[in-house]
């Protein structure tokens, strides 16, 4: 079976011309954990802390092999899938820890983490930890940070137009206020919502405004609910909201262009992941730093609406080195490392949404005095296997977690934003998605 | 006349001749096997095995259901309506980008045929956006030319307006409003380099003569550009635009970079990446990569014949 998996992999990177990148093929054995990770900034700090710190106490060498989200996914999915064994470590999400695992491609950590007294798993928030299981019920991913999604809003200009920001808002208030700070400042917009296309990128936060206003993609048997009403109301909601009072250049923006816009001060709300927090207070790189308000993420039928995502270690099967790459993952994912990036880098930094020992402490507090709660509320709040009204036939909250799901989410997420740039009606969008649904569907009917 | 006098002397000579153009024929091909074979076994066997593949239903996050469909995943192609579109979205960028940059190149290649002081200059400058990195090249159109809030266009509409004392003058959402004309005019503004390159070398062999004589003959300029220079340009005019319809079929990165895939500007490059990367569907992904080779196959068959018939022409 292997050999066709390589000349498949072979001969599609010779017809489409994309590489899958290699790993530190030439330093194989020895004492060095190859790494490949998503270019997240709390992956760059990692980066620069291993060498004098993990490598110096232990001698094990790490490799890293640093890509941009979408790419480093897709360079997982083939080297796992492929089990070419290229790296030790990869970082994943609780979106693939429980297909990959159910695929046997990654080593069983259930173990080593509960031998290892020092690494305090039971420290671990329950929803991540539960996140990463696989449907055995045992471990295959320790988080590095997590994060779930908040409303991001600027303190300043809302008190300059006499505006409150409740704690807890509603999708319609958000509207309401979305509206009133529209132009607040010259070039300001009302709110930033992400409209490019992707899964992870426009569905994110949409899927979210979908539970909440009682829809889903699919029923607990498999029906495909794309085209529902509570759907088509959801969509429609979100794309009217940006259209009207959203960010220019809408269709084009993802959590970067977002990220961009509210720290250069374009616009007075932006509703995202959580771990964006850090970013924005952090006056180098952010214009609005300190001016920032922090609310849950916005409801309608739920009670919250949060997403749970996190950024996780995995182990591959394939890999020859499997104790050593613990030994890293352990260290990268503990208390020490926190503390670590917290004396260093500043506590704002430290790999948060993780273990509820962070929260207790005040050096952290005092650092992320404004967001910090909001942000372990929200994390200890989300539910993936009862995200929205009605019951869900596998996990996820703003994701459905199947394979077909990426392929999906994606094609279907095209539609949406063109719906977004006006090219398209919601309506003729979700028609379309609905039978790209239906067929996913019919595969676990 | 050369043929004939090595015919004849084969002729008498007959039996050791021959060995002795046997094995000089194989003195000649043989530093070339190791190359061909090499050519063979990268490029020939993974082809081979992405037709098997195409006919297989094959998901790699799913280990353990693959099996054989036959043509499924290619009647698949001409059913899925995304993937429909990608093909025609294909033809629309590769028809337009190519006729586009030939006309433009076209005329660019004809003032560069003048001489002038600084030509050389202006020549290198003209070629510099087909150095430039394909995906370098479709971010700067993306951030630093057509973003809304700091591309370069809407800052100059900015600036115009304020001229006029207009404090909010229109800032178009380019890429949103126009996404098509977005990505082809990114493609029209690296590959116009490429065919001006191929048409300056045109005009450049063309013999002075036949141009005199039409002018001692009293034809305008129009006249002798429409019936001595355009019908000498025609096989240059061919060759660019075929070698041009084979990159351009296969260009990805602009469509990837400026709107990934979105706003109804998906290509087949785009949807074979997004079928085997997100949607982990190697043999469907096959199928589309197939249909990609063929097609360039076609182009390229037609573009050999270009080539050759010019070199004949060269030689004659």
């Amino acid at each position: 079976m292997r050999w066709t998996r390589l000349i498949a992999c072979a001969s599609i990177v010779a017809l489409s011309g994309c590489g899958a990148g290699g790993g530190g093929g030439g330093e194989e054995g020895g004492k060095t954990v190859r790494v490949l990770m998503v270019n997240n900034p709390q992956m760059i700090d990692l980066q620069k802390l291993t060498a004098a710190n993990f490598t110096k106490e232990t001698g094990i060498k790490v490799a890293f092999k640093v890509l941009p989200e979408n790419d480093v996914r897709d360079t997982i999915a083939q080297d796992v899938a492929n089990e070419a064994g290229q790296y030790d470590v990869i970082s994943i999400s609780n979106f693939e820890v429980p297909i990959y695992s159910k695929n046997g491609w990654l080593q069983s950590l259930s173990d080593y983490a509960s031998k290892d007294s020092k690494f305090d798993e039971d420290d671990i928030l329950e929803p991540m930890r539960e996140s990463l299981k696989g449907d055995d019920g045992k471990t295959y991913g320790v988080p590095f940070y997590g994060e779930s999604s908040m409303l991001m809003y600027r303190k300043d200009v809302f008190k300059q137009e006499g505006l409150k920001m409740p704690e807890r808002p509603t999708w319609d208030e958000v509207a309401d206020l979305a509206a009133k700070v529209d132009g607040a400042e010259p070039g300001m917009k009302g709110i930033c919502l992400r409209g490019l296309p992707g899964w992870g990128e426009v569905f994110a936060p949409l899927t979210t405004v979908v539970n909440t206003f009682g829809g889903t993609w699919f029923t607990k048997d498999w029906q495909a609910q794309v085209d529902s009403p509570e759907f088509k109301e959801a969509t429609n909601f979100y794309v009217d909201l940006v259209r009207k009072h959203g960010q220019s250049g809408a269709p084009q923006s993802g959590f970067t262009e977002c990220l961009n816009n509210m720290s250069q001060g374009k616009v007075a709300m932006w509703y995202d992941a959580t771990s964006a927090a850090g970013s924005l207070e952090n006056r180098s790189q952010s214009k609005v730093a300190g001016k920032v308000g922090y609310a849950y993420a916005p409801v309608k039928k739920t009670k919250n609406s949060g997403w749970l995502y996190t950024w996780a270690w995995g182990i591959e099967k394939a890999s020859k080195n499997p104790d050593d790459a613990w030994k890293f993952v352990a260290w990268a994912s503990s208390k020490e490392y926190q503390k670590l990036v917290g004396e260093k880098l500043g506590w704002a930094k430290a790999p948060d949404g993780t273990r509820q020992s962070l929260y207790d402490n005040p050096e952290y507090q005092k650092a992320a005095a404004s967001f910090y709660k909001i942000i372990q509320g929200s994390i200890t709040s989300a539910d993936p296997k009862n995200p929205g009204v009605q019951p869900r036939p596998t996990l996820g909250i703003q994701f459905v977690d199947i394979p077909e799901f990426t392929k999906l989410g994606t094609d279907v997420s095209q539609f949406v934003s063109s719906a977004i740039a006006g090219k398209t009606t919601v309506d003729e969008a979700l028609r379309k998605g609905q039978e790209m649904a239906e067929k996913v569907a019919e595969k676990y009917q | 006349m050369t043929a004939v006098s090595q015919q004849a002397s084969g002729a008498l000579a007959r039996p050791s001749a021959a060995r002795v153009t046997a094995r000089k024929k194989w003195s000649l091909r043989a530093p070339l096997l190791p190359a061909l074979i090499f050519m063979v076994v990268m490029t020939q066997l993974p082809f081979v095995a992405t037709l098997v593949i195409s006919t297989l239903s094959w998901n790699s996050l799913q280990p353990g259901t693959r099996e054989f469909v036959f043509l499924e995943n290619y009647k698949t192609m001409f059913t899925d309506s995304a993937l429909r579109e990608a093909l025609f979205n294909t033809m629309i960028f590769t028809a337009a980008v190519v006729l586009i940059s030939v006309f433009l190149g076209l005329i660019i290649a004809l003032l560069l045929d003048r001489k002038f002081l600084g030509r050389g200059l202006v020549r290198t400058m003209m070629i510099a956006p087909f150095l430039v990195v394909p995906i370098a090249a479709a971010l700067v159109w993306k951030h630093a030319l057509l973003n809304p809030g700091y591309g370069l266009l809407n800052g100059v509409l900015t600036w115009i307006g304020k001229l006029f004392g207009d404090s909010t003058p229109i800032q178009p959402d380019w890429i949103s409003e126009m996404p098509k004309v977005a990505v082809i005019a990114s493609l029209v503004w690296q590959w116009t380099p490429f065919m001006m390159l191929i048409l300056l070398a045109g005009l450049q062999s063309q013999p002075s003569e036949p141009l005199e004589a039409a002018k001692v003959d009293g034809a305008s300029d129009w006249q002798s550009f429409r019936y001595v220079t355009l019908p000498h340009m025609r096989t240059y005019i061919e060759l660019a635009i075929l070698l041009g319809s084979i990159y351009i079929v296969q260009n990805f990165d602009a469509v990837f970079t400026l709107t990934s895939g979105g706003l109804g500007t998906a290509n087949l490059p785009y949807a074979v990446y997004n079928t085997f990367f997100a949607g982990h569907e190697y043999g469907q992904a096959s199928a589309a990569g197939v249909l990609v080779v063929i097609g360039s196959i076609v182009i390229g068959t037609f573009a050999l014949r270009v080539v050759s018939t010019l070199l004949r022409e060269e030689t004659r």
